[in-house]
């Protein structure tokens, strides 16, 4: 099995590259890369003049309900979506139901992904037993069979002590603790950001320091134990201020952010829009701005979707009933591509670090370069194609999108994994 | 006099009226005062039309207000509770209320614990819908008694100082009031302990102060809150003692005010808390007033939704 792919603009931001070139792949590997590599018969070629070839690209927050609630999304139309979007890799919360704290969970949850899976699957274990925050999982056994890096995502570590033993016991196996911050007393049973719409609706609100509260807490505790920690889906600029102190003191911190936090505001939801609703919840414009900030000076150093799939049928309900959290596999390139490169804020190299290196280093797994010899996860790009999102032609089976109807410049065209395309859209 | 009718499907909340619209309302409920007034209350207006009071949180003032007024006017008026709670596993709240328009209902009035449950059930219904109370957001039909109560009183809400004291971040009956007599042209000052202020509370376009001999000193009319214990109201005050002798309207509290002065309070009142019984039964009072406009109130929204 071997293609070609011509005229590529190559850009990997690892090996430092950005030119148009030529690339042949091989049994699942990149085996030549120059100028015009001659087609040999029998060779597939793939002409891709006027589009990006990137490493492939790493979704380090997505939430698949496999196993307990495939209805809403399994490993197969998790990963379906996620090869729609241009991902060649996911790593999956521990929020399953039973929970992911045990080596039996993760090895059925690698087992499934090899069956059915588009693309790598890297399950990320639980901090604790049931997610319940009082007692650590057993990590050593889940890493050895396959967790990638430990946490509770969807609620913070309530206690500091077992925080701090996390950090160490993983510090221990050499991955991370990835932290949903918050101070649960500040922000339990509230719907979303405390500011003027919030008081405007009425609704019950969940201020910033909420969140900065946990974040300081838990960088201090990477600091005490040396531990590696990973700030999950910043929304606060005080969370943005505080990490990009603790990197100048050379704390083991890496972060991410959403593509619907750094795009939109609580101002959505006036009128109740519940589509709007996501835990930590969108904030006002200075937050925002201060997320766009980190992403530029490098504070920021990933994007990652924190795909969160629901059931049509528990979204129709008021406000304060709709889960948090909305599916954004096949939104966040170009949202990215239209929100971030389009409009000059990051270059196109900076905005594939956040999807490649970035995640790649925050969790520790593989990442491919566009060099002779690397496997063949390739992510293809077309800056020019007009990407409007439709939910109903996503492949996840979850529709609960904030982006509804958005035209977006720049999307995914074709994805590679292992030298297979698994989505190809070029022409 | 205001020339514009009515014209939404739903009531809603005060935000999205025009300052005509709340005007339209306050003539047409001066005409169903006068049925009120009469010694056979009844007028053949609604007859054949369904009203449905689906209540998620309790109620007495403002259901059985709703339920008199549909009856006043010969409409079918049914009544329902219900205590689900959201804990609860049961049937969501847009099935039962898609099931109880299929039944032929003309108007759905909806009182529920949760901000937005009436909207969203506007959205999904083609009947009207009137909220009756919803979470903390607003409290319409109650700000358009209370603003006919004032104008019976001041006439012009032009100039018109109003405070509203309590606690403000949990009551809907204040949004819906700072909304409807900022619209008319009132000044209005909120006023309330720090813990029950809500965050920004100034883009609600009040003045906001938590000192109360300045909120009432120039008052032409005090609005008093009652204190939602249920919504955590007691958690924002050290003790019910604290908050009477702080923010509690009393006698003494009232020396130096207007003489002139209305006070007001949506109910239920917690006597010795938020006021004491010689005011709420006292000359300044005009509380049982509020509730029998209520009725002619809702008489004419009532009337203008069914179509």
């Amino acid at each position: 099995m071997s293609f070609l792919i011509k005229n590529g603009r190559i850009v990997d931001p690892i090996t430092n590259t950005d030119e148009i070139l030529d690339l042949l792949i091989e049994n699942g590997k990149i085996v030549k890369k120059s100028k015009s590599i001659r087609k040999k018969t029998g060779t597939e070629v793939l002409d891709a003049s006027n589009l990006v070839i990137c490493p492939g690209f790493i979704d380090m927050h997505v939430h698949f309900r496999e196993p307990g609630q495939e209805y809403k999304e399994d490993i197969q139309s998790g990963t379906s979506s996620a090869v729609a979007g241009g991902f060649t890799a996911v790593a999956c919360m521990a929020n399953t139901d039973p929970i992911n704290d045990s080596s039996s969970i993760t090895e059925r949850i690698l087992k499934k992904a090899r069956e059915v899976g588009y693309c790598k699957v890297y399950p990320i274990g639980s901090v604790s037993v049931g997610l319940k925050g009082e007692k650590l999982s057993e990590l050593s056994d889940q890493f050895l069979a396959g967790a990638v890096a430990f946490s509770d995502d969807g609620f913070p570590v309530k206690d500091s002590f077992i925080m701090r033993s996390a950090l160490e016991y993983s510090k221990m196996l050499g991955v991370a603790i990835l932290d949903h911050a918050e101070d649960m007393s500040l922000s339990k049973d509230k719907v979303m950001h405390e500011g003027v719409v919030s008081t405007t609706l009425g609704l019950s609100a969940n201020p910033d320091a909420s969140e900065d509260i946990c974040v300081y807490r838990d960088l201090r505790l990477a600091e005490l134990t040396g531990g590696k920690i990973h700030i999950l889906h910043v929304s606060s600029k005080g969370a943005v201020d505080l990490i990009r102190n603790a990197k100048k003191k050379g704390v083991n911190v890496t972060c991410e952010v959403t593509p619907h936090h750094f795009s939109l505001t609580d101002e959505e939801i006036r009128g109740f829009n519940s589509s709007y609703k996501m835990a930590p919840p969108l904030r006002d414009e200075e937050h925002r701005m201060a997320l766009i900030d980190g992403l530029k000076d490098g504070t920021i150093d990933v994007i990652a979707s924190d795909h969160a799939p629901h059931d049509q049928a528990d979204l129709e309900v008021e406000f304060d009933r709709v889960p948090f959290g909305v599916v954004g596999l096949e939104t966040a390139v170009p949202i990215a591509l239209d929100r971030l490169v389009q409009s000059g804020i990051l270059t196109l190299s900076e905005m594939i670090e956040k999807f490649t290196s970035g995640p790649s280093k925050a969790i520790g797994i593989p990442c491919a370069k566009i060099e002779e010899g690397s496997f063949a996860d390739l992510t293809i790009l077309d800056l020019e194609k007009i990407y409007t999102v439709i939910p109903n032609d996503f492949k996840s089976r979850a529709k609960n999108t904030p982006f509804s109807g958005w035209e977006l410049k720049g999307c995914p065209v074709a994805t590679i994994v292992d030298g297979v395309f698994v989505m190809n859209n070029v022409g | 006099m205001s020339t514009e009718r009515y014209s939404k499907k739903d009531l809603l909340s005060v935000s999205e009226l025009t300052p005509d619209e709340i005007l339209f309302l306050l003539d047409q409920t001066d005409s169903f005062r006068e049925v009120n007034e009469r010694d056979i209350k009844k007028i053949p207006t609604l007859r054949g039309k369904t009203v449905v009071n689906l209540f998620f949180e309790a109620s007495t003032r403002t259901r059985a207000s709703f339920e008199i007024a549909g009856k006043r006017l010969s409409a079918d008026v049914i009544n329902l509770s219900s205590t689900t709670s959201s804990s609860q596993k049961g049937e969501t709240l847009r099935d039962t209320a898609r099931n109880i328009e299929a039944m032929g209902t003309d108007v759905l009035v909806v009182r529920h614990p949760s901000s937005g449950a009436p909207e969203y059930l506007g959205r999904e219904l083609s009947c009207a819908v009137i909220n009756a109370g919803d979470g903390s957001h607003e409290h319409p039909t109650q700000a358009l008694l209370d603003l006919y109560t004032i104008r019976q009183h001041k006439k012009e809400f032009n100039d018109l100082n109003v405070s509203i004291v309590g606690d403000i971040a949990h009551s809907r009956v204040a949004r819906s009031d700072v909304a409807g007599l900022l619209k008319l042209g009132a000044n209005v000052t909120i006023c309330g302990p720090s813990t029950m202020i809500p965050a920004r509370a100034e883009c609600l376009g009040a003045k906001v102060t938590t000192n109360l001999d300045e909120a009432i000193s120039n008052a032409d009319v005090l609005i008093t809150l009652r204190i939602q214990l249920e919504r955590g109201g007691g958690m924002a005050f050290p003790s019910a003692r604290e908050y009477a002798n702080t923010f509690g309207i009393n006698k003494a509290r009232l020396e130096n005010a207007n003489s002139e002065l209305l006070i007001m309070h949506p109910g239920p009142i917690n006597r010795g808390v938020e006021m004491s019984p010689d005011v709420a039964d006292g000359p300044f009072s005009v509380i049982l007033e509020q509730v029998e406009y209520g009725v002619a109130c809702r008489m004419s929204i009532l009337y203008l939704l069914s179509g």
